[in-house]
């Protein structure tokens, strides 16, 4: 249900990241914004299915670690320049969604059996990354260090965050496209009562698609940002539980099926996991479970997220207003 | 506008539906009625596309249609309802009504437009706004109804729409769906509620075990033995008819 | 083709891996395929048993096959209380819901594993730990085929459960109908929540019967997740004997992959398998029922 005050917020959102790096320049502070942006493309990636679509995927790294892998491989092993890489990791991770898709949906799977799969096909992808030469098996791969624009690597942090903020952007706005549109208006009705659609004349088959799709270029594209920020890859960080966790946690923390709840949703998400590391040193894993805890408080308190807060406090208050 | 010859449709040993055939007229209000059990919602289901039906043939307005998936029939006009009402639960009305007007329009903004339309022409458009999980059993209906329209149906398929309304609720969905016909749109509807078949319905179709034992206008449906039977158990009919002689006799 | 000589150890020990595979998922049967509460956390809470299993060795010098009986009880409270204090509550009853609630509690007890034992392999030496039996064809260790009784053992007294006792009758109507048990005065919450407790005592007595042979790291919860959720599919939800059998298949598969594909692709088996059964026979081999 869209309002005057989400264009609003969307608009606040992209002028305060626009400015960030004019007024934050700590290379600790542009990591950290770097990384929240990473996250958000990725939240925001799953949202489009998970949170438009009401499909929820375990096996998103599937997508972000063929973008990755695929730009990394062909720059690394065929000198291919780095940003037609970027346009082929995107267009890989988009097949690997739609073959992912045609056949998870053609036989029906949905609800924990579409979870499921999806994980099983994270983990087909990691064992065969593993085990094949061209990927680096299981020591993984390098992209050649090389420092300059054209080779997509950029020595000032602040051109990785602009970069960043303009491939959220266009996630953004693809979420944004689905609110007004009638693909989006349709893969939500689905999302909310298949039968119901199918009745009303939506091909939920082909919608699904279109969105898993769509979805995983998006996450495909994470995996090319990730991969030209840290300049390696190995099975585990491309394909591991790790970044499929990541790419639910936000949206669901943030609010799923809105345009901004992943963005909201890694801020929160980056933020405590800072503040984890501040206060109890690099301790492994205390932040994750920092981040499971939380998600089992939004699950039972605040389903709808962050972005679901401001709806509950109204309601809150003007309860309070009854009352008195 | 509808064509169902020798529809047959099995679960394990039990034939749901066994060889029915039914003629809907265009433009015409006919009524599926029969007990408990006797296969209307199977039917209603292989008719919408739901169900892929063992033998027979569907045909729309001529074409066939058998075994086609239920959003392309809706694309070609025949549209239906849910007896257990089926919302977006997490949607407004408005949004709900304008998924049906997606069928033929493509601008969002068009469709939400058109959706307020089609809500006043139901009666629904001071809850335009509100969450659809928030209406009451006779909205659900209502909006169950309204989405329907939306899409621009030749042919209505109501599977048991009069369900769970009170007396009032009932007057004024029978109008309703007068006004629906007038409009131009042929109704299918499955009905409990005698009322709303003896003054809405021009044919009759009595389904039994499956099949199809009577058919005719409501009076004449209503007369029939084999209904009375099928409804009251074996040998009512020879009592009622005894009865009906006797001084004092209770009416049904 | 490989010859007997090579074929046959590897089946057999596929057999009783596979036994270990199904003594795992006896318990998630219980849970996902009678009920369907998506536990993602199954490993997780198998990890963590495991890792009590260990200490109670280590520390106190309890053999894991003692351990077992109080392991089974301490996790049957466990479970109980993660049902119907966490779980239950947060999912407001929407199945996608206890699937990310599972998951979230998996990613807790993982982690809080990680944080508070580090990645360090643990085993435990017993005195039977090296002892085997002679099959004349293969060697198998003697915990294994305990593991393996123990299997056949477990899935007979579940089945048995599930049938001659009230609380089991009230599971299967639970599972069926939920609101018309409840309508009947079945106490729907502590019904789950007793299923759940019992399918996490079984995968503690799964833990204590698998540390002699095995070891433990906080990444063991994850890495049988898949697994253990297949052989339940594989098996045909709900039922003890299809856990049992498609447990065995599994652990056969999975020998034979790694023997031809190589060590490090044969991993591929479980999660192809996986794949196919829910794309071609969700039923599974011995369902009836379609989830």
């Amino acid at each position: 249900m869209r309002r005057a005050g989400e264009t609003r917020a969307l608009i606040a959102a992209g002028i305060l990241l626009a400015g960030l790096p004019l007024l934050v320049s700590s290379e600790r502070w542009l990591g950290f914004s770097f990384l929240a942006l990473l996250y958000a493309l990725l939240g925001q990636s799953w949202n489009v299915l998970g949170g438009f679509g009401g499909q929820y995927s375990f096996g998103h790294a599937a997508f972000f670690g063929t973008g990755g892998y695929a730009t990394a491989v062909l720059q690394a092993r065929w000198g291919l320049d780095p940003w037609s890489g970027a346009a082929l990791g995107v267009i890989m991770g988009a097949l690997a969604g739609a073959g992912i898709g045609a056949v998870s949906f053609r036989y029906g799977l949905r609800g924990s059996y579409f979870a499921l799969v999806t994980l099983a096909f994270a983990e087909v992808f990691r064992v065969v990354a593993n085990s094949v030469a061209f990927t680096g098996g299981g020591v993984g791969i390098l992209i050649p260090l090389r420092t300059d624009a054209t080779n997509f690597q950029f020595a000032d942090r602040r051109a990785f965050y602009y970069v960043a903020l303009a491939f959220l952007a266009i996630a953004v706005a693809a979420a944004e496209w689905l609110t007004r549109s009638r693909f989006g208006a349709r893969l939500v009705a689905l999302r909310e009562n298949e039968a119901a659609a199918q009745a009303l004349g939506i091909d939920v088959f082909r919608v699904k698609l279109g969105a898993i799709t769509l979805s995983a270029a998006l996450a495909a594209l994470a995996g090319v940002l990730y991969a030209q920020y840290f300049l390696y890859l190995d099975p585990a960080i491309a394909y591991g539980p790790a970044m499929s966790i990541a790419a639910l946690l936000s949206p669901i923390v943030g609010g799923l099926g809105t345009v901004l709840g992943p963005l909201w949703g890694a801020v929160a998400l980056r933020a405590l996991g800072e503040a984890t590391t501040e206060l109890s040193g690099d301790a492994p894993g205390l932040n994750l479970v920092l981040y499971g805890i939380l998600l089992v408080v939004m699950l039972r308190f605040l389903p709808e997220g962050i972005a679901g807060l401001p709806r509950r406090l109204h309601q809150a208050l003007s309860a309070e207003r009854h009352h008195a | 506008m509808l064509e169902v010859e020798r529809l047959s449709k099995r679960f394990g040993g039990l034939a749901a539906v066994n060889g029915a055939s039914m003629t809907v007229a265009t433009g015409s209000i006919t009524a599926l009625i029969g007990p408990n059990g006797a296969g209307k919602t199977t039917l209603f289901a292989l008719i919408s596309g739901f169900l892929a039906a063992d033998s027979g043939v569907i045909r729309l307005a001529g074409e066939e249609i058998t075994g086609e998936a239920p959003h392309r029939l809706a694309a070609k006009g025949l549209v239906r309802t849910f007896q257990l009402v089926q919302p977006f639960a997490g949607l407004s009305v408005r949004e709900n009504i304008a998924v049906g007007c997606h069928l033929h329009q493509r601008s969002r903004r068009a469709a939400l437009a058109e959706a307020a339309s089609v809500a006043a022409r139901v009666g629904m458009a001071e809850l335009l706004d509100r969450p659809a999980a928030a209406l009451t059993a006779a909205g659900s209906k209502r909006l169950e109804l309204a989405r329907a329209l939306a899409a621009l149906p030749r042919l209505l398929l109501l599977d048991e729409v009069m369900a769970g309304l009170n007396p009032s609720e009932i007057l004024a969905m029978i109008a309703t769906i007068r006004a629906i016909r007038d409009g131009g749109v042929t109704v299918l509807l499955t009905e409990h509620v005698m009322q709303a078949v003896m003054s809405l319905a021009e044919k009759v179709y009595v389904l039994n075990d499956g099949r199809i034992i009577a058919a005719g206008t409501p009076a004449e449906v209503v007369a029939d033995p084999k209904v009375v039977e099928a409804y009251l158990g074996h040998g009512a009919a020879e009592r009622l008819a005894a009865r009906q002689g006797m001084p004092g006799a209770a009416h049904a | 083709m490989p010859e007997l000589s090579i074929l046959a150890p590897a089946v057999l020990n596929g057999l009783t891996v596979g036994a270990v595979y199904a003594l795992v998922a006896l318990g998630l049967t219980l849970i996902y395929g009678v009920l369907h509460i998506i536990n993602f956390a199954h490993g997780s809470l198998l990890m963590l048993a495991l890792y009590a299993a260990f200490f109670l060795k280590v520390l106190l010098g309890v053999d894991p096959y003692l351990a077992l009986p109080i392991l089974a009880t301490a996790f049957f409270f466990l479970g109980y209380a993660l049902q119907y204090g966490v779980i239950g509550p947060a999912s407001h009853g929407k199945e996608q819901n206890v699937l990310l609630v599972t998951l979230a509690l998996a990613i807790i007890i993982d982690n809080l594993a990680l944080y508070l034992w580090t990645s360090t392999t643990r085993t435990i030496d017993v005195p039977y730990g090296f002892a085997v039996v002679d099959l004349g064809i293969a060697l198998i260790p003697v915990a294994r085929v305990i593991a393996f009784l123990a299997a056949l053992a477990l899935a007979g007294l579940l089945s048995l459960f599930m049938t001659a006792t009230d609380l089991g009758k009230a599971i299967r109507a639970v599972a069926r109908e939920r609101d018309g048990a409840r309508l009947v005065g079945i106490r729907v919450e502590h019904v789950y929540a007793m299923s759940f407790g019992i399918g996490t005592a079984c995968v503690a007595a799964a833990a204590c019967l698998l540390l002699p042979t095995f070891y433990v790291t906080p990444q063991v919860g994850y890495a049988f997740v898949l697994v253990a959720f297949t052989t339940v599919v594989l098996g045909g939800m709900g039922s003890f004997l299809g856990a049992l059998l498609g447990g065995l298949l599994l652990g056969v598969v999975e020998a034979l992959s790694g023997l031809f594909l190589g060590e490090s692709l044969g991993q591929i088996g479980i999660f192809a398998i996986f794949i196919l059964v829910l794309l071609f026979r969700p039923t599974g081999l011995f369902g009836s029922r379609l989830a």
